[in-house]
């Protein structure tokens, strides 16, 4: 199944700043959505608007061309988030946060073991979060965006706290996921190659 | 119609009408005060029951009334911005919570004075009626402290709309659940409201809508104030000071 | 991918979901739990120690002080409702996620009753003993507590909803909820003391209970709609 994120005029003020305006653009399946930028530029704010947790002064999302507005519940349920501040619970362990993950939105039949495996991160399954270092908390996030079956993923800078190798492993799940029928929005402030079509936006 | 009120939402238009018809509604309450202070503090006749004291109704009842007034405008403006994210009700809110919070504050001390010859100290908290209004004082100070505390203004307008708006709810409750409180513990009140002669109720009625009258060209005024602050940084406010300034 | 299969969980789920990791979190950290209930010990020590302690007067002023002590618990155990979930960014993820967001915050407002009104209601006789509480008002005391907490986590949960985030958030938060507690407090108080004289105190239970009624059907809504707010 084939979907579509489009945006159309998008206008956002922060306090006294207008970020950005009159901003458009348009993602097809299998694609990456590139937001770029320096850092405080409003690529977050942008990206958080997209997926729906900041209000827009003008414009629109569309999600398979409804309004986000008149389907936020088909939205939200077509996609999952990360960024830098996780959303995982610090005092539980890996698997008590990724089972609350499950009941809140579709789940993949994928088994968690491979997963964990293909992450590197088996042996830290039975560790409360907290524990662990910076770099393996975000694979365990990663978990997340793996483990859920949605076809939309919003990574607001996913390179941070990883190195070289983290890196190179969120690229590939990246062009895995978008292989497979998949799409993504991607706020980074390096550049990003990827095997993939890829839509640029630049704030300024 | 729609078209005018549309036209009224923008500020600029906004900022243009409120200038003409802001004397229009004070000149006419100050008159109407003024007129019914007089009657009320020296043509009516004293009341047999409560004497001279009872004349402090005059402004008494007004503040109070218009302390509830006010509210329900700044929770009313409240929900037209979040609703319908009219930019300038939210200014509307924000402008009514000092001016409803100041008439809350002189309806509780107009009614101390006049409580005090009847109960004997100056504050009965057996009072339901002064328990609603206190307890309202202390909603518009949330709300006016809600605002403050958020530095985004659309935030703060978001945020104090619903504030507001369950605020709203909590009124009617607070005033039947103290008006069942006073009742347990029989608390005394002056503020019956019986019959009233007509030549008593007659300056009271007329003050009221003076109370009004200047009550709306006060709001105006704050509004004004208000929309000239958020928009000082678009093109009709830079120009309309350019111009005043060359004028001057 | 599987689009043929996707399974998204249902209403309940998240319900359950979000209660029970709030429960998991209380439990790996029981001082958040007891805090609350030593702080309404304390306030409820700080009466006789400060109006003196005799029995008349204690008997008497019983059922109000015992119920100003749980509001302030109360509050004192609101702030944290949301504020590490917004700091972590597991609010951020309650927003994006299908599931209704009242739903939630009904799980994590049902979570906080459980770990601060319920612990509440069932400590109260001990302090109402000290307070010379004959055991037949306790009953009506327990009842109104159990009642009156719901109503307090929910509307609670309004004001923690529209603080989170803010400086000096805990000061401005009791401010906001004072107000709306009033009422719940009004009819709480008077309907143990009622009941202690011997008078007919029906009339506050169903109050009560029609607040709490009302308080779970409206407040999430008004609670999730701060939080989009505040969350921005």
């Amino acid at each position: 199944m084939t979907h579509k994120l489009s945006a159309d005029n998008l206008t956002l003020i922060r306090g006294e700043r207008c970020l950005f305006e009159g901003l458009s653009f348009a993602l097809e399946t299998g694609g990456l959505l590139l937001l770029e930028g320096r850092n405080g530029c409003g690529k977050t704010s942008l990206i958080r608007a997209i997926a729906g947790m900041l209000s827009l002064e003008e414009g629109t999302i569309y999600w398979d061309d409804v309004p986000v507005e008149k389907q936020r519940q088909t939205f939200h349920g077509d996609l999952v988030w990360l960024a830098h501040r996780t959303g995982l619970k610090g005092d539980l362990t890996l698997v008590e946060n990724l089972s609350f993950e499950r009941s809140l939105r579709a789940h993949s039949n994928r088994d968690p073991e491979e997963v964990y495996e293909r992450l590197g991160i088996s042996r830290l399954k039975k560790l409360i979060l907290r524990s662990l270092s910076a770099g393996q908390q975000r694979r365990v996030a990663l978990a997340r965006m793996l483990l859920a079956n949605v076809p939309l993923w919003f990574m607001d800078e996913p390179f941070t706290n990883l190195d070289r190798e983290g890196r190179a492993l969120v690229m590939e799940l990246v062009e895995e996921h978008l292989d497979s029928g998949g799409m993504c929005v991607m706020a980074a402030h390096q550049d990003v190659e990827i095997n993939a079509p890829m839509t640029r936006v630049k704030i300024q | 119609m729609w078209k005018w009120f549309h036209q009224l939402a923008s500020p600029p238009h906004f900022y243009r009408i409120s200038a003409i018809l802001s004397p229009w509604l004070a000149v006419p309450g100050l008159i109407l005060i003024g007129y019914s202070a007089w009657q009320g503090l020296f043509v009516v006749p004293m009341d047999y029951q409560q004497g001279d004291a009872f004349r402090i109704i005059y402004v008494h009842v007004p503040s109070a009334y218009l302390s509830m007034m006010a509210y329900m405008i700044m929770a009313t403006a409240g929900a037209i911005g979040l609703i319908w994210r009219i930019k300038l009700s939210h200014s509307v809110a924000a402008a009514a919570a000092p001016i409803g919070a100041a008439f809350t504050f002189l309806a509780l001390c107009t009614g101390s004075i006049w409580g005090r010859p009847m109960w004997g100290t100056w504050w009965e908290w057996g009072d339901p009626r002064m328990m609603s209004e206190l307890i309202l004082l202390f909603l518009y100070f949330g709300y006016m402290a809600l605002r403050s505390a958020i530095d985004d203004t659309a935030k703060a307008d978001k945020a104090s709309a619903v504030l507001a708006l369950v605020g709203i709810v909590n009124v009617v409750i607070v005033h039947f659940s103290v008006e069942w409180w006073s009742s347990l513990h029989q608390g005394q009140t002056v503020f019956k409201k019986g019959t009233m002669d007509a030549d008593m109720r007659v300056p009271l009625l007329l003050m009221i809508l003076g109370f009004t009258l200047l009550f709306g060209s006060m709001l105006l005024r704050r509004i004004r104030t208000e929309v000239l602050y958020r928009e000082r940084r678009t093109k009709w406010v830079r120009e309309m000071i350019l111009k005043s300034k060359g004028g001057a | 991918m599987n689009e043929a299969q996707r399974n998204i969980p249902g209403i309940f789920s998240g319900l359950a979901a979000t209660t029970r990791r709030d429960l998991l979190l209380a439990w790996k950290r029981p001082g958040d739990v007891l805090n609350p209930l030593f702080f309404f010990a304390m306030v409820c020590t700080l009466f006789p120690l400060a109006v003196g302690p005799s029995s008349e007067q204690l008997e008497f002023s019983g059922p109000g002080v015992l119920w100003v002590a749980a509001l302030l618990a109360t509050l004192l155990s609101l702030n944290s409702l949301f504020i590490t979930d917004f700091e972590d960014g597991s609010l951020d993820q309650l927003l994006v996620s299908p599931q209704p967001l009242p739903v939630l915050v009904l799980g994590k407002t049902l979570a906080h009753w459980l770990t601060s009104g319920l612990p509440l209601v069932l400590v109260s006789p001990v302090l109402a003993l000290t307070y010379r509480m004959p055991v037949s008002v306790m009953g009506v005391m327990m009842l109104t507590l159990l009642l009156g907490t719901i109503s307090l986590s929910l509307l609670g949960s309004i004001g923690a909803a529209l603080t989170v985030g803010l400086h000096r958030g805990t000061a401005l938060l009791s401010l906001l909820i004072l107000p709306l507690a009033m009422p719940i407090m009004i009819l709480g108080a008077n309907s143990v003391s009622l009941a202690a004289s011997n008078d007919i105190y029906s009339t506050g239970i169903w109050a009560l209970g029609a607040y709490a009624i009302a308080s779970l059907s409206l407040a999430p809504y008004a609670t999730a709609a701060a939080l989009r707010i505040s969350n921005e």
